[in-house]
């Protein structure tokens, strides 16, 4: 329990991300309300941002810009330096995070202009009838 | 423009020739053919000319932007990728001289921006074939499938809730892709393709190797709709614009299965993904037997034409899936030979039911009656695609069957080669009623307002006719196409 107790909060970053994204699936798939499946896809996919973020990070260490004197004399140690690639991949992957919210609001307004709700079981009995 | 290029001029010219639909289109519809039409004819010449380059040469890598792998991103044209090229601009190309009248019926005033989104999928379907990069591959993979929501969005009625479910199944597989490439690059540091291929052999099978591994493999699951995660499929498939369900049916899934065999072999070797966990391969034939099965039943309840074409598109994908986990290289050359045939099968009777439908305005099955008669062309030639799906000799889809079959007995693996054959059953029971429907049923009297034309306009009954005719070429040369080219394609170490 004890050992347990310490593996989790030693890697607290990636339980958190587990966390974070079991909501966003529970909402994506449990709701019926198809605005809190979107808010569910974007906790998601924030999940796995915070995810790749938290890989780069190093204990001490500083960003990732280098003084041009400092390095000439001293050189560069990578320890001391944040990865920054995980950081600007997010960069993109929230580009298209963003996207894919906007088209999926810009169709939630047609379905809402259809049929006059956004409650799933209301939209599939309207359908049905 | 030099030849070095040359791939790369492949995917720019849908691109750049998607603004301009946009911007040309806006003002005077009729720029809109000849601009997409011309691009893609472009990009089809482009690939012919990288696929004889990559036969008489072999593979090569391209730097983009002149930097170095593994921190630039980086195109690999390879056999396989070379033959997917061509298979994707070809599709294309036909699909868009369909497309350019359906639409101009379905959605009138706006052609611009279905172009716009279409060849935009295009660029992201020819990017996704050659890109060497993990990360590379799940932009482009939201490119292609951002565009698609669009498309499946343009239908009517309930398409915009069909494309939200899809935006939300999609999302999640893109997502699990995504984590898996993030489980890699803590694992190895980098994110191209051939340097993690090069690193991971060094690592001692490890719990995280295999998570990488797993969420990449379901991320591209979800994408292709392989059978347990296939739900959304056919609502967003049979709801969208017929224009833009010939496009996607025919290329997105299949696509998605090269993506599967690239991660498998040029990223984890075919030792790891076949022989590291002995019971996940078998097992995965066995799900794809049941998914043949399923889907295959699914589509005998279905009374509307394209559904039932999306069902049996599910387990298509079951064929391709269950041909590349029997993990010997016949079924492997009988999956890659089943992705050109069915691309090319499906974009046969979709071109036929878009025709139909542009016709009759429904493809219910009690509407079809007597259109043996109405349209005798566009029927012969969905005749040759509905014998080319149950497998009849002179038609390609036979070749692919034969080779996947000879594959599961070599592997020992029975019930796939009984799930191939009971679907080949269950298919000819599915054609032989619209047969029977469309050629033996007398055609209804013409109610008033009621449309009895002839046959289609020759824009959507050519293209249909040349990929019925193709459907017979490329089944006669199968023998070359294996031998000369797919052989090629296999990946190294697997073959014969």
């Amino acid at each position: 329990m004890d050992q347990l107790l310490t593996e989790i909060v030693d890697k607290y970053n990636y339980w958190l991300y587990v966390v974070l994204m079991m909501i966003g699936f529970y909402a994506m798939i449990g709701k019926r309300n198809l605005v809190k499946k979107l808010l569910g896809m974007n906790i998601f996919q924030t999940a796995i941002i915070l995810f790749y973020v938290s890989t780069g990070v190093k204990r001490g260490g500083q960003i990732p810009i280098l003084d041009k004197y400092a390095a000439l004399s001293h050189g560069v140690d990578a320890s001391q330096i944040i990865n920054p690639l995980p950081h600007v991949l997010m960069l993109t992957a929230i580009v298209v995070s963003v996207s894919v919210t906007g088209v999926a609001l810009a169709i939630l307004v047609r379905i809402y202009r259809e049929y006059g709700t956004l409650e799933e079981d209301e939209i599939l009995e309207k359908i049905r009838s | 423009m030099t030849a070095t290029n040359l791939h790369l001029y492949v995917m720019v010219a849908p691109l750049l020739s998607a603004f301009a639909v946009n911007l040309l289109g806006r003002r005077n519809r009729t720029w809109i053919g000849p601009i997409a039409v011309g691009a893609l004819s472009f990009s089809t010449i482009g690939a012919l000319l990288t696929m004889q380059r990559v036969w008489q040469h072999g593979a090569y890598r391209y730097t983009v932007g002149n930097w170095k792998p593994p921190y630039g991103i980086e195109l690999v044209i390879d056999p396989l990728s070379a033959l997917m090229l061509l298979l994707v601009s070809t599709v294309a190309l036909i699909a868009t001289v369909g497309a350019l009248k359906s639409v101009e019926q379905e959605l009138p005033g706006r052609d611009h921006l279905f172009f716009t989104l279409y060849l935009i999928l295009v660029a992201g379907l020819l990017g996704l074939v050659m890109t060497g990069d993990a990360f590379n591959l799940y932009v482009l993979l939201e490119i292609t499938s951002i565009t698609t929501y669009g498309l499946i969005a343009m239908g009517r009625g309930r398409a915009p809730l069909a494309s939200f479910n899809y935006i939300i199944m999609g999302s999640i597989g893109a997502c699990f892709y995504l984590l898996g490439a993030g489980y890699l690059y803590i694992l190895t540091g980098t994110l191209n393709m051939a340097d993690i291929a090069s690193i991971l052999p060094g690592l001692q099978s490890h719990a995280a190797m295999a998570t990488a591994f797993g969420f990449m493999i379901v991320g591209l699951w979800v994408k292709m709709a392989f059978f347990p995660l296939h739900n959304w499929l056919p609502n967003a498939y049979s709801l969208a614009p017929t224009g833009a369900g010939m496009m996607i049916a025919p290329l997105m899934t299949k696509v998605t299965v090269y993506l599967m065999i690239r991660i498998m072999f040029s990223v984890f070797s075919p030792e790891y993904t076949f022989f590291a966990h002995a019971g996940v391969q078998s097992g995965i034939v066995w799900v794809a037997s049941l998914a043949i099965l399923c889907a295959s039943a699914l589509a005998l309840a279905q009374r509307n034409l394209r559904r039932m074409l999306t069902y049996i598109l599910v387990a298509e994908v079951g064929y391709m899936v269950g041909g590349v986990w029997l993990a010997n290289s016949t079924g492997m050359t009988g999956a890659v030979l089943h992705i050109v045939n069915d691309a090319l099968m499906t974009l046969c009777l979709f071109l036929a039911a878009a025709a139909i439908i542009y016709r009759t305005g429904s493809l219910d099955f009690d509407r079809l009656t007597g259109l043996y008669r109405r349209m005798p062309l566009t029927m012969a030639a969905f005749t040759v695609g509905a014998f080319s799906m149950i497998g009849v000799p002179p038609t390609c889809g036979f070749f692919s069957k034969w080779y996947l079959i000879l594959g599961a007995v070599e592997a020992g693996h029975w019930e796939f080669v009984a799930a191939l054959l009971l679907s080949s059953l269950i298919n000819a029971v599915l054609f032989f009623r619209i047969i029977e429907i469309a050629y033996f049923k007398p055609a209804p009297q013409p109610t008033s307002g009621g449309v009895l034309a002839g046959e289609a306009p020759l824009m959507l009954l050519k293209p249909l006719l040349l990929t019925a005719f193709a459907l017979i070429v490329v089944g006669i040369s199968s023998g070359p196409l294996v031998s000369q080219i797919i052989r090629l394609a296999l990946p190294a170490g697997f073959a014969p």
